[in-house]
């Protein structure tokens, strides 16, 4: 706890420009929150101010594991795409080569579990491709993917699994759905068996 | 909050985003919070949630990322936690028991409490929570599994259940002195068709080399390394469209080294035709089975096969050697003509022209069953809280979302889709298998957690005050606090969430020094003995 505490005390003596730009940050889906605000979108895009606000703090922490975090792309590199919330909400995104679908949801706070952490051995980062031509000029999703898939809710003959879905520059202009996660009762809930 | 400290960065930020205690500084007063109830808004919301595993760990996950208010007392039976992830999943499956690191996450919330090494209805009644809490959700899953019921079951020796030969492989301290004796010949059979049945299957037969590098307990490892096992065979009542293990299992079966397979025999599928209409995820597994294992037998050391349309009937004995298994007395059955190939079709004995049941023994020196696993009432459930369990189902009767009914007329009814209304009990909820029955992967209890959850913040904020377990001013809302004195009265020696993570950092260690991930306790002893 001291921790957060203490994170959320730094952030009186942010800069007024820098926690301007902090709050004017488009459509906050959360609540505020020190760390979690570094790995956001539209942190790049005020990447100068922002990184001026944790210098004037002389803010640090211990390097710990990282673990299916983005690596921000290169200047005229950025590959757009776009993720359709379980909400219907379209977000914008830029995002790198190499970085796949599941750490960029979760990157941009977008709700998707990846409940084994990116390996291939659940399906709970179900994502429908929306262009099916798009979804053509990925590769071909492997057996193990699609046994997975398999048991995947709202299965669709565009569905991916996110953690299996590399950004490449042919991906530019993407949009993704993520499925409704809603199941309503079926009569073979309540069927002996 | 350093009480994580192999946690990243950007996961603790996750843990920060569902932490309350925001300290009201500049950032909580220009934050447009969002408040999901308003019922009592002077102190927290208490829910207790019993059982910490997958069902209650995600389920608490979400209501504490969408309730600020809600502050969470998890309950479990074992000194440490994770339930089915920790003690269900194969240790060969290390990826999936990824999902524990998301519930350290949720454990690292300061609006979260581990309270382990408490068994509620035994050592605690359910009443000492009453009290103290807004909200108790029961996700404590399955914690038997059926019988067959057929002669020789319990007396013979060498057959055992698959559940409790699964919790002996993963260390589970109930089930640690199983003993399995796999020395007794070169066979094997498993009845049922699920997932665990091939779990027990793959353990049986995978190279021990590879195995003993995952989490699986030492002990067994020196078991698996004696055992004689040589054929397998997987024994289900109906055919290949009804079987009910999913292809990943299937396809690590068939894929592993010098293990072959018994071709399944052509006249058990369905055309081409209807294959090729059926739903995907079936049409993939149908085609893997027809399609086999690629391994040549005449070099394979160990087989294996799925055997379909046989009901055991009796265990024997083999004269010479009296209660130890010989084979096993199976009638054939045929699928039901109408519709032999829907996933729920039904199967009839089978007849000869004689007029007697066609049946068949086969050679079994080891017997596993493994036909479902089972819930039972927590003791107290019924005489303490009013929840009448539906023995016939095995799970406690809910309205779909997480709400326990009753048929009782409590005065809170609900209509629902089909027309039919539903008592609920305030403030009583229940999520994973307590809630629908032992099937389903970890994405499936997930998405069942979370609408259970996302049911309780819902009926948080509606303000219906018969949605609170207790009637308003009635609840001390202490939680554990107010427990602790009675457990303490009671003599129980409880566990933390820093007493989990002692524990779990001495098996790692202990598990580093054998090249392995992790070596369990196989015993609570053990565990306490960490702690203390």
């Amino acid at each position: 706890m001291s921790f957060f505490r203490e994170a959320c005390q730094q952030l009186r003596h942010i800069p007024k420009t820098a926690s301007r730009t902090y709050l004017s940050r488009p459509a906050p889906r959360q609540s505020l929150c020190l760390a979690d605000s570094s790995r956001l979108q539209w942190s790049r895009r005020n990447n100068a101010t922002w990184k001026t606000g944790l210098n004037a703090r002389s803010f640090s922490v211990t390097a710990r594991a990282q673990h299916g975090h983005l690596t921000p792309p290169k200047p005229g590199e950025e590959i757009n795409i776009s993720i359709v919330d379980k909400d219907g909400d379209k977000h914008d995104l830029q995002v790198a080569e190499g970085d796949n679908l599941l750490d960029i949801a979760q990157a941009n706070d977008l709700e998707m579990e990846g409940a084994c952490g990116g390996s291939c051995a659940c399906s709970t980062c179900h994502v429908i491709i929306e262009d099916p031509d798009m979804f053509e000029k990925m590769e071909e999703p492997s057996d193990d993917e699609n046994d997975m898939l398999d048991l995947a809710f709202g299965l669709t003959e565009t569905s991916r699994l996110g953690c299996q879905v590399p950004m490449s520059k042919d991906l530019d202009g993407m949009v993704v759905r993520l499925p409704t996660m809603t199941r309503n009762l079926q009569a073979s809930d309540f069927e002996q068996k | 909050m350093n009480r994580l400290p192999y946690v990243c960065d950007s996961c603790t930020a996750q843990v920060a985003r569902v932490s309350p205690r925001r300290p009201q500084s500049q950032l909580s007063r220009l934050t447009p919070l969002r408040r999901h109830y308003s019922v009592q808004t002077a102190r927290p919301f208490r829910i207790a949630i019993v059982g910490s595993g997958p069902a209650g760990f995600y389920a608490a996950h979400r209501l504490l990322a969408k309730a600020e208010d809600a502050v969470v007392d998890m309950y479990e039976k074992l000194p440490v936690p994770f339930g089915l992830a920790r003690y269900g999943v194969a240790p060969d499956h290390p990826e999936v028991k990824n999902c524990e690191e998301k519930f350290t996450e949720v454990a690292g919330s300061p609006r979260f409490n581990f309270i382990g090494n408490i068994e509620l209805g035994e050592s605690l009644p359910l009443r000492v929570l009453k009290p103290h809490y807004d909200a108790i959700l029961f996700s404590y899953g399955a914690p038997k599994d059926k019988e067959l019921g057929i002669p020789g079951e319990k007396a013979i020796r060498n057959v055992y259940s698959a559940r409790e030969f699964v919790g002996w492989y993963n260390g589970l301290p109930e089930h640690r002195d199983l003993a399995p004796d796999l020395t007794a010949g070169e066979d094997a059979v498993i009845i049922g068709q699920g997932n665990v049945a091939l779990d027990v299957a793959r353990i049986l037969l995978s190279d021990i080399n590879e195995l003993r590098k995952t989490d699986i307990a030492e002990y067994a490892v020196e078991e698996l390394l004696k055992s004689k096992i040589k054929r397998v065979r997987v024994v289900g009542r109906r055919g290949p469209m009804q079987a009910s293990f999913t292809i990943k299992e299937l396809r690590e079966l068939l894929q592993l080294p010098s293990v072959s397979f018994d071709p399944v025999p052509k006249d058990l599928f369905p055309s081409n035709n209807i294959i090729s209409s059926l739903p995907r995820a079936q049409k993939r597994l149908i085609q893997l089975l027809e399609k086999g294992s690629t391994n040549d037998p005449s070099t394979s050391s160990k087989s294996w096969s799925l055997d379909f349309l046989l009901s055991p009937e009796c265990l024997n004995w083999s004269p010479i050697y009296p209660y130890r298994l010989s084979h096993v007395k199976f009638s054939r059955n045929v699928l039901d003509p109408s519709d032999p190939h829907s996933s729920s079709a039904k199967v009839s004995p089978k007849y000869l022209s004689s007029g007697n049941r066609a049946q068949v023994n086969i050679p079994a020196n080891t017997f596993f069953r493994s036909v479902g696993y089972k819930s039972l009432p927590l003791p107290g459930l019924e005489e303490d809280l009013g929840v009448q369990f539906d023995e016939q189902r095995g799970v406690i009767p809910n309205d779909g979302f997480g709400r326990i009914t009753t048929p009782k007329d409590t005065g809170d009814t609900q209509r629902l889709p089909d027309g039919s209304l539903l008592s609920h009990l305030p403030g009583l909820y229940c999520a994973g298998w307590v809630k629908r029955g032992p099937t389903g992967v970890i994405a499936t209890t997930m998405t069942d957690a979370f609408s259970t959850a996302d049911t309780i913040v819902a009926d948080m904020g509606s303000q219906r005050q018969h949605a609170l377990l207790n009637s308003p001013g009635r609840s001390t809302g202490l939680g554990w606090e107010g427990v602790q004195a009675e457990a303490r009265e009671r003599g129980l020696q409880t566990t933390s969430w820093s007493d989990w993570e002692m524990i779990d950092a001495v098996e790692r260690k202990m598990g580093k020094e054998k090249g392995k991930l992790r070596e369990k306790f196989g015993r609570v002893e053990e565990m306490l003995e960490v702690v203390s």
